[in-house]
Parts: structure tokens; C-alpha cells; sequence
């Protein structure tokens, strides 16, 4: 158990700030509007469901980077829930494949109201390289109403944080 | 081999099938008889070849069903045509279980009818389609005819269990974790699964046909897309195919960068998986050590070569990118911290005895059934198997390495932990050569214009075993057809073996240890 505590110790704290992060950004495009949000909402609880539609688990892959001690979306109170029941947010991603449809919109149907959909990376904003076809839906869009995209294949960590950030925005205007 | 050679020429002197004069690097075609089909197979097996990967192919008139096999690193491409038709011929499926799901894929995508196989169901058909048409056949028009919305696919006939106590769990297709979707079936008695059934085929988003009329560009990014967490691998198989089908060489430095960067490929899952897998049994610290590991490597590649994932970096004829001489000191040093970091975390979590308590004796896949099925990679290594496409039938620049395969033989959740740590340190060590011996030169080569026909087979090692890519173009220099087989297709099968007899809650254990692609399967 020694060892444990000595790799603990040795590691350190690892989570870094915001403004690193965002300083890492390769695009700084990131609004002073949204930044006063952020700022002003640190203390809100957003509860997220992650549905995957069709996704290639590339964007899965950055999504789980956020729980990891670089990113600790935890610190911001959000956090990914098992049901969408508990979900004020839903992010999917993927192009919605056909096969997908039917439990994308059961999903969002069991999401309880006021609800927001953040459709996450190039697919699920519009297709990306799946597109419309016999098999695929395309952008999550065309299966239910989204609220914020991100975009990127797939997007980082930091970019999904300013996405889920911008969301959280969205959330106190509709308010 | 005598069993198969001696079927092989008996057959030959009749001529019911031949050796076709096309050799598809590294395999050796034979045209079979179709109503030889099944029999072939079934010497095959008897003989000790292994099933590797089947998919069919439209060619108008005909249809043509291939099966790869594989033994000792040799490979053979058995082809048979069946008229379009009245497409039906004996099934390989009684002789070797690992061409199950492919068969009925093939014959939900093409329409051909495997006699005598053992499952009537269908596969990769939902309710997106009917059941009479088929989107790989060339009448078939890209964009379907979808219904309005299609409707969930309810009526799928699994497996049934009746007995005093004896309950049913459904689970998915959306699942309560960040992972992908598909349905998992359980019969259980108490806290016993009795039974496991999978089914597939949620996300498949026609990747077969969105490849038709690509150019090699376009494919090469569509494969960078099978299963996001195999890009490197999965580009690859598609690159190599294609330069094989137009018979260029790329440049040494190219290969070596191909190599640098699926080596990375393999030690970022692996290391995501160790923690995972710890983390399905409760033990937070190793999650987040291994979690940490991975996302640093994720910078380097960020940072070194572009992309975090490494997605569109192999390109036909090469790399789009290349290493500056400081990168490589970086790398170096990466390396060498991985190292130091991952003995004390091995320290660690072999002196960990409630670790052991959950992995060991957990979910054992046995040697034999591991045969039976032709799982791969870390699934297949960790239960007997030594396969390794880098050692067995090596390709630029595996062919100038000596890869070391490392080797398990429990089969539990606790050996596929381990043969990840030891492949771990296997692609650690071949890093360290690559970095060392990177050539100087050009990074790619002009692709040229394939000829209307060329095919090509593309086989790598992937992070989760051997990649199989069947690549044949058409006009301009255009895909018709393009087949990838993820490894995945041969391990999930053994995933529901391996949870027979275990308690329900060990299945997201079991699950994690095999963590089978459901995007690379589903296409
Ligand atoms: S956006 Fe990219 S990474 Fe995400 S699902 Fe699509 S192809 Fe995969």
C-alpha cells in the first residue's frame, strides 16, 4: 500500500486550469460572451447523457478524456449519468445510423424537459465522412433538435470543454 | 497440411478447382467449385488452417465469395462464383465457427444463401432494409429507400431459456457508459449467466458501399473512420492494399513512420485498457495512473505529429507527415519515463491482492475454444495463441525487425490484463528500433492510377490482431470494392463464451478485457 501512497505523492496533481487548457487550444476563438457565462456558472450541475448513434468510437475515446486528471470535467459539476432520466443534456455523437434511429429518439423522448442536445464532432454535426445514406441519417439533426455542435474528428478534450461549456450558457438564457 | 494438399491436387487432377494465375500478396488464390465450398473448408480445418476473414463480391453476372485462411504465416484466398441469380452454395460455418457472422453478413449484404448454416438469422439487417434487397449488390443505390423513420429492430428471435428461476437480462443497445451500442441477451440463474447472446449491427452505417466510386484518397479516410480507436491500423490495411493492387513501394521512411505510429496506436489502447479494466473492478488509483499515461502520449502525438488519434496521417504511398530530428529526442525520452513509470505501477498492482481476487479465474476463454473460434490479438495470445502478423508474414518494416510475441496461456480476465502490459513492452522496445534506424528520405510516394481491376490484400497487425483489407478498383482509378475485417469479428463470439458461468456483475469486466469494436464489425 506504501507504493500506492509514494506513486501518489510522486504524480502530483496533474488537473490543470481552464486557462490552460484553453490557452492549448489550437483555435482561440473562444467569445468573451461565453467566457463571462463560464465564469458566472462554475457552480451549475449539468448532468450529461452520451448516446452513441453510429459513432466511429473516436470521439468515445476523447469523451472518456475528459474524466481523466488532465481534464476533471467533475470539477465543473458536470458529470456523465447511466440514464437519460438524469440527464439534462444529451451529447451524441456519430452520424445516426438507421439501425441507431429508433433508440436515439427513445432516448431523447425518456430525457425529462428542459433538455439540450449537443451534437458532438463532424458527424454528428453534419454527417462527416458517412454522410446520408441507406444506412446513415447523417447529422443528428435530422433525428432530433439540437442545441449546440461541436465540431472536429473527433474533437479534442479542450475543445469538447468549451462545448459543454457553451451549453451550459444556452442553459441559463433559456432559463 | 497433408490432409489439404493432398485434397488440393486429388481436386486439381479433376479440375474442380485451380490455382488462379493472380497471386495476392501474401496470398496464394484457388479457384473452388462452389459445390466444394463447405468441403473444403472442412479439410482445411482437419489439415490445422485457420479461418481468417470472408466477404463476397458483386461482378455482375456472377457473385464471388472469398474465405482467407491462414497457417504457419502462409495464406491462401479461396474464391468460388455462384451466378447472381441463384446465389447459394454450401456454408464453411459447420467446419469453422469463426466464419458465422461473416457468412450472414455476407448473405444480408449480397444475398447469398450459405447451405446448411447452422443460423437462419440475420445479421447486419435491422429494419433499415427489407429483406429482399441486398445493398451490396450494384443494382443497389447508395441512399436506399429508407422508411420515414425506421422502426426498432423488436422482433430479432433470440435464444430462449425456461426454467424455475431461470431470468432474462436485456442490456443496450444504449448502454449506461461511454461506450458503444449493441444489445447483449443474458440468461441467468441466480447470480450465474446460464447464457449470452450479442447483437450487433447498431451502428453500421454502410462503410462497404460509401467506399464504392472513392478514389484511393477518399478510401484511405474512410478507413481511418472503421473504429476510431484503430485509425493507424486500419488505414493501414487500406494503404497496403491499395499500393499492392498498383504494386508501388513506398519509401523505407514511410514504412518506418507507419510502424512508429501503430506501435503508439497499440501502447495508448493498451494503456487505456489496463486502467479500464481496473477501474470495472473498483480500483480507482490504477485508472487514473493509466489514464494519465494515455493522455500524455496523446499530447506527444498531438504535438509530434498532428493529431491526437493519429487520424489521417497514413496516407497511399506513404505519410503526410514527418518527424524533425528534435521529435525523436522527445520521443526517446517519452519512452524512457513510460518505463521507469510503468515499473513502479507494476510494483504496485502485482502486490495488489484484490486486484488478483477479481481478475484471476475470471472469464476464462479456454485454449481449445480459442482455436475453435480464430480469436486474435491480445484475446487470442493471452488463451494459447502466438499469432502475430508482424512475426508470421511480416511486412515493410516488420520484415527488418525481430518482433517478439509475447504469450499468456490462462485465458482469464487477469491474462488479458497482463498481455497487454507484456505487448506493451514489446512495442516499447520496437519504438526504441524504429526511432533509432529511422531512414532518411521521403516520407511518400506519388500514387498512381490504378488499373481498372487491380486488387490488392492488405494485412496488418492492429493493436487488436490481424487486419484483413480486400481492395479492388474499378473505373478511373475508382474502389469498387472494399472489405475491411477488424479483428473484432472474430473475438466477440468468444466474449459469450467466456462469461458462461461467471456472475452477471463480471461481465463489464469480461467485456472490457476483450473490448471488442462494434464499429469495425458493424461497418
Ligand atoms: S467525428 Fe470523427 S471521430 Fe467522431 S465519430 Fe465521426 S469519424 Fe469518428
Amino acid at each position: 500500500m506504501w507504493r500506492q501512497y509514494v506513486k501518489m505523492l510522486k504524480t502530483g496533481l496533474k488537473t490543470e486550469s481552464l486557462r490552460k487548457i484553453e490557452r492549448d487550444l489550437d483555435i482561440e476563438t473562444l467569445g468573451v460572451e461565453v467566457r463571462r457565462l463560464v465564469d458566472k456558472n462554475f457552480a451549475s450541475s449539468l448532468a450529461i447523457r452520451q448516446v452513441d448513434a453510429g459513432s466511429c468510437n473516436g470521439c468515445e475515446l476523447e469523451i472518456h478524456a475528459l474524466n481523466n486528471v488532465y481534464y476533471d470535467v467533475e470539477r465543473f459539476g458536470v458529470h456523465f449519468v447511466a440514464s437519460p432520466r438524469h440527464a439534462d443534456v444529451l451529447l451524441v455523437t456519430g452520424p445516426v445510423s438507421r439501425n441507431m434511429e429508433a433508440a436515439l429518439r427513445r432516448t431523447y423522448e425518456a430525457t425529462p424537459d428542459p433538455k439540450w442536445v449537443i451534437a458532438c464532432g463532424d458527424c454528428a454535426m453534419c454527417g462527416g465522412e458517412f454522410g446520408v445514406s441507406y444506412a446513415s441519417c447523417g447529422a443528428v439533426e435530422n433525428v432530433i433538435p439540437v442545441d449546440v455542435k461541436i465540431s472536429g474528428c473527433p474533437p479534442s478534450p479542450a475543445v469538447l470543454l468549451r462545448g459543454i461549456l457553451e451549453a451550459l450558457g444556452k442553459r441559463r438564457k433559456k432559463k | 497440411m497433408t490432409a489439404f494438399s493432398n485434397f488440393i491436387s486429388t481436386l486439381e487432377q479433376q479440375g474442380i478447382i485451380r490455382r488462379s494465375e493472380i497471386t495476392l500478396t501474401p496470398a496464394k488464390v484457388w479457384q473452388i467449385e462452389p459445390k466444394e465450398w463447405g468441403n473444403c473448408a472442412r479439410l482445411a480445418r482437419d489439415a490445422g488452417w485457420r479461418w481468417s476473414a470472408g466477404w463476397g463480391e458483386d461482378l455482375g453476372d456472377t457473385l464471388r465469395i472469398n474465405s482467407l485462411i491462414e497457417m504457419s504465416g502462409d495464406y491462401l484466398l479461396l474464391r468460388a462464383e455462384v451466378p447472381s441469380q441463384a446465389p447459394e452454395l454450401p456454408s464453411q460455418t459447420p467446419y469453422f465457427l469463426a466464419a458465422d457472422r461473416s457468412e450472414r453478413h455476407t448473405r444480408d449484404m449480397l444475398g447469398i444463401c450459405f447451405l446448411e448454416h447452422p443460423d437462419e438469422r440475420r445479421w447486419t439487417r435491422h429494419q433499415g432494409w427489407g429483406e429482399d434487397e441486398h445493398p451490396l449488390r450494384k443494382v443497389f443505390p447508395l441512399p436506399g429507400n429508407p422508411p420515414e423513420q425506421t422502426p426498432p429492430d423488436k422482433d430479432y428471435p433470440f435464444v430462449k431459456a425456461q426454467g424455475a428461476s431461470v431470468y432474462e437480462i436485456p442490456v443496450g443497445p444504449v448502454h449506461a457508459g461511454i461506450i458503444e451500442p449493441g444489445h447483449f441477451r443474458f440468461q441467468a440463474v441466480g447470480e450465474t449467466v446460464l447464457n449470452l447472446e450479442e447483437r450487433l449491427g447498431y451502428v453500421h452505417k454502410g462503410i462497404e458501399k460509401l467506399a464504392e466510386g472513392r478514389d484511393p484518397e477518399g478510401l484511405a479516410r474512410l478507413a481511418a473512420r472503421i473504429s476510431g480507436d484503430t485509425t493507424v491500423g486500419h488505414a493501414w490495411a487500406a494503404c497496403l492494399a491499395m499500393e499492392r493492387a498498383t504494386g508501388i513501394e513506398i519509401p523505407e521512411r514511410g514504412a518506418y513512420l507507419r510502424a512508429i505510429m501503430a506501435e503508439r496506436e497499440r501502447i495508448v489502447n493498451h494503456l487505456g485498457d489496463m486502467g479500464a479494466i481496473c477501474n470495472d473492478v473498483g480500483f480507482a488509483f490504477a485508472h487514473y495512473q493509466f489514464g494519465r499515461l494515455r493522455e500524455e502520449w496523446l499530447r506527444d502525438n498531438r504535438n509530434l505529429f498532428g493529431h491526437r488519434l493519429l487520424m489521417d496521417l497514413l496516407v497511399p504511398g506513404g505519410v503526410a507527415m514527418d518527424l524533425d530530428p528534435k521529435a525523436i529526442d522527445t520521443l526517446d525520452t517519452a519512452l524512457n519515463r513510460l518505463g521507469r513509470e510503468l515499473d513502479e505501477l507494476l510494483a504496485i498492482l502485482d502486490r495488489n491482492t484484490t486486484l488478483g481476487d477479481r481478475l484471476y479465474t475470471t472469464g476464462i476463454l479456454t485454449s481449445k475454444t480459442a482455436t475453435t473460434l480464430g480469436c486474435l490479438g491480445y484475446v487470442g495470445r493471452s488463451s494459447g495463441q502466438s499469432f502475430d502478423v508482424r512475426r508470421e508474414a511480416p511486412y515493410p518494416p516488420y520484415d527488418q525487425l525481430k518482433v517478439k510475441v509475447p504469450s499468456e496461456d490462462l485465458g482469464d480476465v487477469g491474462s488479458r490484463f497482463w498481455i497487454r502490459y507484456k505487448e506493451i513492452r514489446v512495442a516499447m522496445r520496437l519504438l526504441r528500433v524504429l526511432l533509432g534506424r529511422l531512414p532518411a528520405g521521403a516520407t511518400r510516394a506519388d500514387f498512381p492510377v490504378p488499373a481498372e481491376g487491380a486488387e490488392g490484400l492488405g494485412i496488418v497487425e492492429g493493436w487488436r490482431g490481424e487486419i484483413v483489407t480486400y481492395v479492388r478498383f474499378g473505373e478511373d482509378g475508382h474502389i469498387d470494392r472494399f472489405f475491411p475485417r477488424d479483428p473484432s469479428w472474430l473475438n466477440w463470439s468468444a466474449l459469450e463464451r467466456i462469461v458462461l458461468e461467471n456472475i452477471v456483475p463480471d461481465f463489464p469486466v469480461c467485456n472490457k478485457s476483450v473490448n471488442g469494436s462494434y464499429s469495425g464489425v458493424d461497418l
